[in-house]
């Protein structure tokens, strides 16, 4: 089957779409997104987090043709979904995410990113983003495109948690590296630069 | 070197931007927060397919029959293969002991064994493909324990080893067996006032990482094949991968992918061999991605232990003596199972002084899952006893548990059970005083003015309690672990540093094939080399087989022996470096001659901080490089008789002190908060370390009071492969872990630095068991804790 539904702001068609395939299969494997991650594949882990209409879902228990002319955010978009919304349109379908994949060629050229560890050089991103990097969130990142999804849409929701609320949303996402410690620090430092215009 | 115990003072590149001690930020962040990090299971290539293992459905069995013909016959199939189409003579891989085969030969021997694989062009296709593979099984009775694996008519899961194990032990299905013999236990028993016996049982514990086993595999026009792949050990697989593919190994090309975690779980091979095998069968370029029911299949686990335990005691507090036993359950394959009986046995007594020991460990083989490397494995589960039975022996003296072992703790010289002395700072004392002198979480905030906030106590949002029925708990453990590879093996690394100037400034460039897998390596060796080589512009080069080997990221080793070869390279490029610049520059100058000279802020400068020249002029025209390999100083092989030996490089101490909150009527247990507190001799950088030893804290919470990987004891199947029923912590589940530090430094480490990553998983368990026996009372003798065994149903 054809599946049509916008992501990251930008229409986007799938054709010889097998009827039991997943969201997040189609965002992975034929749209060229890889950053919704394939954890568990059962929706336990929420690694592969997305927003459907501004929803948080786990993309691997939506069938692909459930997407069908809806709107969908991917870790790839949040950057230019948190800038619209800072610029005054939640919905984030105001503008054209420059969302990209990973062909082998790029990931064969992987090399630690910039010539030192002030990383984001060159690359804008989402404030959620950015405290993740700075507080020492992510080691092996597999869990973080979908913290950070789901973690930027309690803030919009709720711009001043307690630790109990951060807790509580993201009790959906599976971290085995940090222990969440570090997950809660940049959490905390998003909502406090966040309320301090930063 | 600095002073023993002190924190290692650095000068070279003390003035440098961005170097070691410094709490630098990941340089793979932005990609990894943005979702371009390429992952294995992220790779895709133009006509790829896709790889299916079609595994085993019963634990032991034999083969009768397997019929293909369905499954090659489908639309989209392009290859099925058995253990009848291997390529070569070479048919059985392992890191130890080549006991395991690629595709099961005759029989299995575990649930979930590899005994046929597909490639079709669509993943539904290949798993559908594999189902209709036919495989007649005679079933044959499990082996599930010690008494069934060593029973007279027991079958030997392995038929004619000659490993060379085989000699020293007992009985062909124990894999290993290493006693350690020192003074006389039987005799210093008799001067003991107390004597306490306890059995515990340690359950079978899943690594867990989130990213699945996955990569890539690439045939290639010279018929050989590239790899693109999550691992621990880039060359490890190699030597394992090529002599069953027929291929030498330059023709093998690996490429280490994003790693999604690994704990351990990825020192053995999952999907390498398989992915290669049906790419160089099709021609094509082939994915396998496990999804997670198959992850639980994919790789071995930790070991479920039994250990028997007895010390003695005076009434003043001093141990006499400790006897032991370790029955580890290796599975069906060896994987590391050595080496996990070489922990147990040589870290059982723990971080204490006993002079008379009697101990036994051995790993089973049998048909439960495979058992290997995870996380302080060996060192964790001997924890979990002997740090329940401190506290069973200082409750028996009337003493506190904590001042107990202070009473015993081991110090710097303090002799092992193997004859090797601690010959670097060891503070168990001082670790727990601290935890113990961190200010307590405040107790029954329901009762405050606040009232109770559901989400914070046991049961959660379940909204089970609000406090009734709900008791607190304290609890105190310490551990020690092994760093780096132990008992002789020739643990090196290597790594080639090219320094030269790009765009006008002087850069490095760090080569090695250590396998980034969360850990931080790829932000320390940028460290090193800016420290070694006062530049700030390092590149990180991809890790892969074209750099010789740097060992396994496992071990709590490879800050320190990557760390140490990048540091020595570093080291013979900065002597390069400034021989150039004697040479071009020298006659300007005498300080060239004369003065010590350190490389800072890209200048060659005099100890007395003059400046001789830029790096830019030194370096003009000509790159620098340097690529060599470092070794710890050596170790020894633990004699097999009387465990004699000095078989570890260097020991790693960690305490937590734990308190739990207790739902005694439903059994529930809330982790309210584990301090931990951690020698880490340098804090090369200081947010990867708490980050270390607060993700190593939680994995040891997590099998205190929720992991298990269930076995069917009849069966021998596995009954919770699926996250839905493997209970991992989740953020709702987690305290908070207050860290302390402390930097000792150890003379014989680059910069003084311990390895880190495996003693909080240590201590943490046994802490947070003492702190619900503490609570309730009960004496828990098995981990994880579960709410039956609280509350009486079992």
């Amino acid at each position: 089957m054809r599946v049509n539904f916008t992501v990251n702001g930008r229409p986007q068609e799938a054709d010889d779409v097998w009827e039991g395939e997943s969201l997040l299969y189609v965002l992975r494997e034929r749209m060229g997104l890889p950053g919704s991650k394939n954890a568990c594949e059962q929706g336990e882990c929420g690694s592969c987090t997305v927003r459907l209409d501004g929803v948080p879902v786990c993309s691997c228990l939506v069938a692909a043709g459930q997407a069908q002319g809806r709107e969908v955010v991917t870790v790839e978009g949040l950057a230019d979904f948190a800038k619209e919304r800072a610029e005054g349109c939640a919905t984030g379908a105001c503008g054209s995410g420059a969302a990209k994949g990973t062909t082998l060629d790029e990931a064969k050229r992987w090399q630690a990113r910039g010539s030192d560890s002030h990383t984001g050089e060159g690359t804008e991103l989402a404030p959620i983003q950015q405290a993740f990097i700075d507080a020492g969130a992510v080691q092996c990142g597999f869990c973080t495109p979908g913290l950070l999804v789901a973690a930027d849409e309690m803030l919009e929701r709720n711009p001043n948690p307690t630790d109990a609320d951060i807790r509580e949303a993201l009790s959906g996402n599976l971290c085995r590296c940090t222990g969440y410690e570090k997950i809660m620090d940049a959490v905390r430092l998003a909502a406090a630069r966040q309320s301090e215009g930063v | 070197m600095a002073a023993t115990g002190a924190p290692t003072k650095i000068t070279q590149g003390s003035q440098t931007k961005g170097g070691i001690g410094e709490s630098t930020l990941r340089p793979d962040g932005t990609l990894k927060v943005t979702g371009e990090f390429a992952y294995s299971s992220d790779m895709w290539h133009e006509d790829m397919l896709w790889g299916q293992i079609l595994r085993s459905t019963v634990a032991h069995a034999e083969i009768v029959s397997i019929d293909t013909g369905e499954a090659l016959a489908m639309a989209g199939v392009y290859a099925v293969m058995t253990y009848d189409d291997l390529p070569t003579e070479v048919r059985n891989y392992g890191l130890e002991i080549q006991d395991t085969p690629v595709l099961a030969h005759g029989k299995v021997r575990h649930h979930g064994e590899p005994v046929a694989i597909v490639a079709a062009d669509h993943p539904e296709t290949a798993r559908r493909a594999a189902a209709k593979i036919k495989v007649e099984y005679r079933e044959l009775p499990v082996i599930t324990d010690e008494a069934s694996a060593t029973a007279p008519d027991a079958i030997l899961v392995h038929e004619g080893r000659d490993d060379h194990h085989i000699g020293h032990v007992p009985h062909p299905n124990i894999v290993h067996r290493q006693p350690i013999v020192r003074g006389d236990a039987d005799e210093a028993a008799k001067r003991a006032d107390v004597i306490v016996k306890g059995e515990y049982y340690f359950g079978m514990q899943d690594q867990a990482f989130l990213g699945p086993e996955s990569g890539l595999a690439v045939p290639s026009e010279d018929g050989g094949v590239e790899l693109y792949v999550a691992t621990q050990w880039l060359h490890s697989d190699l030597k394992q991968i090529a002599p069953v593919l027929g291929l030498p190994e330059d023709k093998v090309r690996m490429t280490l992918s994003g790693v999604g975690g690994a704990f351990g779980g990825r020192e053995d091979l999952s999907m390498q061999i398989h992915a290669c095998l049906l790419a160089m069968r099709t021609g094509k370029p082939v994915k396998i991605v496990y999804n997670r029911f198959e992850s639980f299949f994919g790789h071995v686990h930790r070991h479920p232990a039994r250990l028997y335990y007895e010390h003695g005691a005076t009434k003043d507090g001093k141990l006499t003596h400790m006897k032991c036993r370790i029955v580890l359950d290796g599975g069906a394959y060896a994987s590391a199972s050595p080496a996990v009986v070489g922990n147990a046995s040589s870290l059982s007594v723990g971080p204490y002084v006993i002079d008379d020991v009697d101990i036994e460990a051995i790993a089973l083989y049998s048909n439960n899952p495979p058992c290997g490397a995870m996380r302080g494995f060996g060192a964790v589960q001997a924890c979990f006893a002997y740090e329940a039975q401190m506290d069973k022996v200082a409750k028996e003296l009337g003493m506190d548990p904590v001042e107990f072992r202070r009473i015993n703790a081991m110090e710097q010289g303090t002799i092992m059970p193997t004859g090797q002395p601690v010959d670097s700072p060891a503070p168990v004392a001082e670790l727990l005083r601290r935890v113990k002198a961190m200010p307590l979480p405040p107790e029954r905030q329901w009762e405050s003015s606040e009232g109770a906030d559901v989400r914070q106590l046991p049961g959660g949002l379940s909204n089970t309690t609000h406090g009734e029925g709900v008791v607190r708990g304290v609890g105190y453990a310490v551990g020690i672990k092994n760093v780096g590879f132990s008992e002789g093996f020739d643990d090196y690394s290597t790594a080639k540093v090219r320094m030269e100037v790009v765009g006008g400034e002087p850069v490095a460039t760090v080569h090695t094939a250590m396998a980034e897998v969360g850990q931080g390596g790829v932000t320390v060796h940028a460290q090193i080399a800016r420290t070694e080589l006062g530049v700030t512009q390092v590149t990180i080069h991809p890790a892969d087989t074209q750099v010789g080997s740097a060992g396994s990221t496992s071990a709590s080793r490879q800050t320190y022996v990557t760390g140490g070869a990048v540091k020595n390279a570093c080291e013979l490029v900065r002597e390069k470096v400034l021989e150039i610049g004697r040479r071009k520059f020298g006659s300007y100058h005498p300080a060239w001659a004369t003065a010590e000279l350190l490389l800072e802020g890209g200048k060659v400068v005099t100890d007395g901080g003059e400046v001789l020249g830029d790096l830019v002029d030194v370096l003009e025209g000509e790159a620098v490089e340097v690529e060599e390999e470092w070794r710890h100083r050596p170790t020894e092989a633990f004699d097999l008789r009387t465990g004699q030996g000095n078989g570890h490089v260097q020991y790693s101490f960690a305490a937590h002190r734990a308190v739990v909150e207790v739902d005694t009527e439903l059994g529930l247990v809330k982790v309210i908060e584990l301090a931990c507190a951690q020698d880490v001799g340098k804090a090369l950088n200081p947010l990867s370390v708490i980050g270390q030893i607060q993700g190593g804290t939680i994995q040891g919470m997590g099998i205190a009071v929720m992991e298990e990987i269930v076995v069917d004891p009849k069966t021998a199947k596995v009954r919770n492969p699926s996250f839905t029923d493997y209970l991992l912590p989740t953020i709702l589940d987690t305290p908070t872990i207050p860290v302390d530090v402390l930097e000792l430094a150890d003379d014989h480490a680059p910069y003084g630095l311990r390895g880190i990553g495996e003693a909080p998983t240590l201590s943490s368990t046994p802490a947070v068991l003492a702190a619900v026996r503490n609570a309730t009372g009960l004496e828990l003798d098995r981990t994880p804790v579960r709410p039956e065994h609280l509350t009486g149903t079992a």
